[in-house]
């Protein structure tokens, strides 16, 4: 049984399964080091910082990596060289791809659940509640996969010896300000929308509440995801967002975790060069989700095809 | 060869009632404004046409008022099914005074008759009739299953198709529930001035449709007001970007129809007259004037040849002159300064090395002309290959194989529009689905249908116009994410 793995309440472990019996007393676990996930892969910030990240009450849980804007950079190259590829994906293929995600996620819940009772404040039921909701919540994004095309697309009675057809595209690079507080429901409510439909993202996960979002890019890292469709960095939000906002390489911006103060800024940047922004609307995240995140990040193409002999 | 001679054939303006002078459009009725007055012009003639009134902050804010008054109590309340009647009764008004808005429209914009006539108000009377039908049918549009208009649309148009534009942005606002103030290009105001009189007799309640004249000013003034719930603009690029600033951090509903760049592809299988005829069609168009004009030409290098010398000859018997005369293909340049920019882009075409050709083509002695100019030996890092010129000006780029087409198609920070000339159905989609535009046209340019989703990707906006997605800018749904764009 799954419950059965879960830590009890009071682990002073982040997600690591404690001391079962007396014969583990005395054995010192082994502390993970949390990274970035770039292009598929786990570097440190290439500044080379780090700062704590902390219970709600204050205690150390482990350090994460705080990124840089150059940082920021390679992660939108890493989006740019893997969106192509994803989008290409049949539609059937991606589904499958972001399912497995779903049974990475599925194995890690004790892991989660500590990251996400520690940093969200949770109890150890809520938390396991939450981690559920989450991974039932990737399944459901994943089955859009190959559906997208038909709730959002058309056949269009044009007068005249056509047949014109729109069909939703991906947007492309998807820059992600992920909701602050809901580390890890909240994160996987703006990433799988994005990239269900085949764009690609660069993630700031939670400023204060970052170690879940490093422990999803383990589960995509070891499903099928390309690397490089999903980005995760963890740091200093009004360092990134800014960066990201203004980066000519980035196709849209969801602002969902953007600090309201910064948002008309972060939406005057996004001008720069006509970025889609998804505002920040007070979503709960824990309601079941509609389909309106996922339209929001395509574009509908509309093709005139010739009839004739 | 021999001349070809045609008689003079001049669409009789006796159709039209010019004012002298035109107030604007509030609350139902013609009133005066605050903020002086402009004089529109005929560019094929520089005759005055008539002064247009400037609408200042104070009447934007009447306007506007008028617009929330007629939101609440007539327009949002009133059954879907009813407001469908009014949208029918104005496509058939249209229809009725088509001869009249055409000619009007022709003198006002410079565009040739043949043109206004047959394809421009035609499209503003379809645009209506179909979005009269969606208006008791919204809920069933995918978008939720309780849509709600958004309130108070501010609409700014631009000046080369001016009825059409008003009608793409009424039509669908109207349809899902929201009333309006329209800002017509400063350019270009008559047409709209006409479809309100044309709103009188369709007896459109007051305050459901407003139109405030004016040139940035007035824009500006709509775009900062805090009673507006959305807004949707169609013109440049810099001007969009420049209302994206401005509504940041507010809650206003925004699209944007911006400029394009768009690539005209011709395979070596392409049937070539027929492309030819697409490509004239997709650049010389209303002059150019068109946010997807097939402006950059790339065409297979084995055909290269073969298609510029039949697009040249074509070229030399387009007709340039008189908007009205029946026969004219190439009418005027808007406005004097649209074609001082035409004339310094395509200046930059000759500097940087480009190959200029014009046909031998007279041009009157009033009016702003710019006669078809075609330029050769283009390369993707000249000014005319990455510029919208909006004007009658191909620049013909040449490629090798598909992947270079798609590569060179894209190669642009906009993403509007785009061609593709091949016999192979196959290669049609294959091109379709790599082309990063709103609009791919096959085996045809510049075609437009009410039914048919318009719009851009990348820098060439958000948001579409036509069809079941054309209402989306209109519609709020019931918990929806918010959004700008999409």
């Amino acid at each position: 049984m799954a419950e059965q793995r879960i830590p009890p309440s009071g682990s002073e472990a982040i997600g690591r399964i404690p001391p079962s019996g007396s014969e583990a007393v005395g054995r010192i676990p082994v502390a993970k080091t949390y990274k970035l996930f770039i292009g598929g892969t786990f570097p440190r910030s290439e500044s080379g910082r780090s700062y704590a990240a902390t219970r709600r009450n204050g205690d150390f849980l482990a350090n994460a990596a705080q990124a840089s804007r150059k940082d920021v950079r390679d992660a939108v190259v890493a989006a740019r060289k893997a969106q192509p590829g994803w989008a290409a994906a049949t539609a059937y293929n991606r589904g499958q791809v972001l399912y497995r995600v779903a049974e990475m996620m599925e194995l890690r819940r004790p892991q989660f659940v500590g990251e996400v009772a520690a940093a969200d404040g949770l109890d150890i039921e809520t938390a396991v509640h939450v981690v559920d909701e989450t991974v039932d919540r990737w399944v459901w994004y994943a089955g859009w996969a190959d559906k997208i095309a038909q709730v959002a697309g058309s056949s269009n009675p044009v007068a005249g010896p056509y047949f014109n057809f729109t069909v939703p595209e991906p947007t492309g690079v998807v820059a992600v300000i992920a909701p602050q507080d809901s580390s890890l429901l909240g994160l996987v409510s703006v990433i799988a929308p994005a990239i269900v439909s085949g764009n690609a993202v660069v993630v700031v996960a939670a400023q204060e509440r970052p170690l879940a979002a490093i422990t999803l890019a383990e589960a995509l890292a070891t499903s099928d995801v390309p690397g490089g469709v999903v980005n995760i960095l963890t740091g200093v939000t009004a360092e990134l967002a800014p960066v990201l906002a203004a980066h000519m390489d980035v196709n849209a911006i969801d602002l969902a975790g953007a600090p309201g103060e910064m948002v008309p800024a972060l939406e005057r940047s996004a001008a720069d060069n006509v970025k889609r922004v998804v505002r920040p609307d007070g979503t709960d995240w824990a309601a079941s989700p509609t389909p309106d995140r996922m339209l929001a990040l395509v574009e509908a193409k509309t093709v005139w095809h010739p009839v004739g002999i | 060869m021999n001349e070809w001679t045609y008689e003079p054939a001049p669409e009789s303006r006796d159709i039209v009632t010019l004012r002298s002078s035109y107030g604007l459009f509030v609350n139902g009725e013609f009133v005066d404004g605050t903020g002086g007055a402009f004089k529109t012009v005929n560019p094929a003639t520089e005759e005055v046409l008539a002064e247009v009134t400037q609408a200042g902050t104070e009447d934007v804010e009447r306007a506007v008022v008028a617009a929330r008054h007629a939101f609440d109590e007539v327009w949002g309340p009133m059954p879907g099914k009813e407001r469908a009647k009014y949208l029918y009764r104005i496509a058939r008004l249209i229809q009725e005074r088509s001869r009249e808005l055409a000619v009007l429209e022709t003198m006002d914009n410079g565009k040739p008759i043949r043109e206004s006539r047959d394809v421009d108000v035609p499209l503003v009377a379809a645009h209506f009739f179909h979005y009269a039908g969606w208006a008791d049918k919204l809920e069933w549009a995918g978008y939720g299953p309780a849509p709600r208009p958004l309130g108070v649309a501010g609409q700014i148009i631009p000046w080369n198709f001016p009825l059409l534009m008003a009608a793409w942005k009424l039509a669908p606002a109207l349809a899902a529930g929201n009333t309006c103030v329209l800002k017509p290009a400063e350019t270009t105001p008559l047409s709209a001035l006409l479809l309100a009189d044309i709103l009188q007799q369709a007896d459109l309640p007051p305050g459901v449709v407003n139109i405030v004249t004016g040139a940035g000013e007035t824009g500006r003034a709509l775009v900062a007001h805090p009673g507006v719930d959305k807004l949707a603009f169609t013109g440049s690029t810099e001007v969009g970007k420049e209302i994206m600033r401005a509504v940041a951090g507010r809650r206003v509903k925004l699209t944007l129809e911006l400029g394009g760049k768009a690539a005209n592809v011709i395979f070596d299988d392409a049937p070539i007259d027929q492309a030819v005829e697409g490509v004239v069609n997709g650049i010389f168009f209303n002059q150019g004037h068109v946010c997807c004009a097939g402006s950059r030409l790339l065409v297979q290098e084995s055909v290269a040849d073969a298609v510029t010398e039949r697009l040249k000859r074509r070229l030399q018997s387009l007709r340039l002159g008189d908007p009205l005369d029946k026969n004219t293909d190439i009418g005027a340049i808007n406005s004097a300064e649209q074609l001082a920019k035409i004339t310094e882009l395509a200046k930059s075409g000759a500097g940087e090395g480009a190959a200029q050709w014009q046909p031998e083509c007279a041009l009157p002695e009033r009016g702003y002309w710019f006669p078809p100019t075609v330029f050769t030996g283009v390369s993707q890092s000249h000014r005319i290959a990455r510029e919208e010129i909006f004007g009658p000006v191909l620049s013909v780029l040449t490629f090798r194989t598909p992947d270079e087409a798609v590569e060179k198609a894209n190669n642009t920070p906009y993403g509007l529009s785009a061609g593709v000339w091949t016999d192979k159905g196959s290669r049609i989609l294959w091109m379709a689905q790599r082309l990063r535009a709103g609009v791919v046209w096959a085996n045809t340019f510049n075609r437009f249908d009410p039914a048919s989703p318009f719009g851009g990707y990348k820098e060439s906006g958000f948001g579409r116009e036509g069809g079941r997605h054309g209402l989306e800018p209109y519609l709020a749904a019931a918990g929806a994410a918010e959004v700008t764009g999409g």
